[in-house]
């Protein structure tokens, strides 16, 4: 579904990306963790090209996004985005935050696109928040809405960028609960989070990353009971310690 | 007239003289050409500011180049010389048919509305590029991501929250077009400050004339403030721009 072969990336003199193999199969959940500036942002920013790459490969869905020949706009609409802040359009109410891209890119009519939107709002738990503007509802709530928008495009992979990074304890648990739903049903999602409750029930896959680097991958089970590496222990002993 | 004299003022105030005669004509006339003038600039300069404005803004440096120059160019020379400019050197260089179609259509009214547009479209435009980029580009990310292209990213997500920012400095370069059409009169546009200036010539009293003149533009300004006002608390994004700060009319 995805592949990365020998992607490097820099910004300016920094090199942000070293080597970047790796392989995402149909279906897979990849969480992938590391300390703030490994480059694990970066690196599922590649995904729908937000960020370019300067050496490497990159195919998504059989589309290769190193070819300027791609169309980037048709790859972006297969490929669903969550990011930290939110991002939602605040001048528009939610239902329109959801509806804009289907019906803008995938020429939907408005009344199919609503239908959806009002499917995907019951889904994520907050049917009645349809009519209100993004600022009238809480981190947790604006996050669902989020999460609606990108599935609206109907996309066959899911990117979280630190989903719950900006939300009060409380709220990260309904954002959570919304992600694994959608892990259940199969979903391809690589997901950047610290939330190793997250990633031990869900996750197929866990890498983690250091200085650009992917230095250690594995099953949940044997990431987090024997990791191999010491930066990986490090880290887990940090972030687990509590 | 009690008043002034109290102060000892010999003036002998005739205020009829702003309508007597065909002179309360020249008023309304005056009015009405302003804001033709004005309105019809402000149109063509707000489309060359938000074009231009946010040009200055997309990732394509030629782009981003030609907006530059336009405003550099436009705006770093006074309007006066605008207006000369507009009306004594360009129709010379048009092409036969154009001057024609100038002058049955009122050369130095088009001169101006050509002069007040550029340079005010300048002006706007740096108002435009300021509320552009203060539209977070995670916004412009988030659209995108989205499958919209970045044509549809601007035309429905940032210059429509731009434009809700920069209602304020919009509304103080809308007042200085309406306040600057009066140098229209230089190159012969009978507008409000021009007919003032006739009723002075062919009255004598300058400070009726004057103050009428005065306090036809205040109302005017204020008139556009009080509109302004109103188009922002129209547009207000719910929960999101603070009570306290707005406009108050």
């Amino acid at each position: 579904m995805i592949q990365f072969r020998g992607v490097n990336k820099w910004f300016g003199p920094l090199h942000v990306l070293k080597d970047i193999d790796l392989r995402v199969s149909p279906g897979e959940v990849l969480v992938v963790c590391g300390p703030s500036g490994s480059g694990k942002s970066t690196l599922i920013r590649c995904i729908n090209k937000l960020e370019p790459i300067q050496r490497g490969e990159i195919v998504v869905d059989g589309m290769p996004l190193h070819d300027s020949a791609t169309d980037i706009t048709k790859l972006r609409a297969e490929v669903g985005m969550v990011f930290q802040q939110f991002n939602l359009y605040p001048h528009m109410t939610v239902l329109l935050n959801i509806t804009l891209a289907p019906m803008k890119v995938r020429k939907h009519s408005r009344e199919e696109a609503g239908r959806i939107a009002r499917d995907l709002l019951a889904k994520v738990g907050i049917p009645e928040k349809a009519g209100q503007y993004p600022a009238q509802l809480s981190g947790g709530q604006q996050q669902r809405v989020a999460i609606a928008r990108a599935l609206a495009m109907q996309p066959k992979i899911m990117l979280f960028d630190e989903p719950t990074s900006a939300l009060d304890p409380e709220m990260i648990n309904e954002v959570l609960d919304v992600m694994v739903n959608l892990a259940k049903e199969g979903m391809t999602m690589i997901v950047v989070t610290h939330e190793m409750g997250f990633a031990k029930k869900v996750a197929h896959r866990v890498i983690f990353m250091d200085e650009g680097r992917i230095v250690e991958e594995g099953s949940p089970g044997e990431f987090f009971a024997n990791p191999k590496e010491e930066r990986t222990r490090a880290f887990l002993g940090k972030i687990l310690v509590h | 007239m009690s008043f002034f004299a109290f102060l000892g003022m010999q003036y002998d105030f005739q205020w009829s003289v702003l309508w007597t005669g065909e002179r309360g004509q020249w008023l309304l006339q005056g009015i009405l050409t302003t804001l033709r003038l004005s309105l019809t600039s402000w149109v063509i300069a707000c489309a060359l500011g938000i074009l231009s404005g946010a040009l200055r803004t997309v990732p394509w440096k030629p782009l981003r180049l030609l907006a530059a120059v336009y405003v550099e160019f436009f705006r770093n020379v006074p309007l006066l010389v605008w207006l000369f400019f507009w009306y004594f050197g360009v129709p010379q260089a048009l092409p036969r048919a154009a001057q024609d179609w100038l002058n049955h259509h009122g050369p130095e009214f088009w001169s101006a509305v050509a002069g007040l547009s550029v340079y005010h479209g300048a002006r706007i435009s740096e108002v435009i590029r300021a509320g552009i980029q203060s539209v977070p580009k995670t916004l412009l990310e988030a659209s995108v991501a989205t499958g919209l292209s970045v044509l549809q990213a601007y035309r429905l997500i940032v210059v429509p929250i731009a434009l809700r920012l920069i209602v304020p400095p919009a509304t103080n370069e809308s007042l200085n077009l309406l306040k600057n059409s009066s140098l229209a009169l230089t190159i012969g546009v009978a507008e409000l400050t021009f007919m003032t200036r006739q009723i002075e010539t062919y009255t004598a009293k300058a400070f009726e004339a004057l103050t009428a003149g005065t306090l036809i533009y205040l109302v005017l300004c204020l008139g556009i403030a009080s509109i302004m006002g109103q188009v922002e608390r129209r547009f207000r994004i719910p929960g999101l721009i603070a009570r306290a700060g707005r406009a108050e009319h």
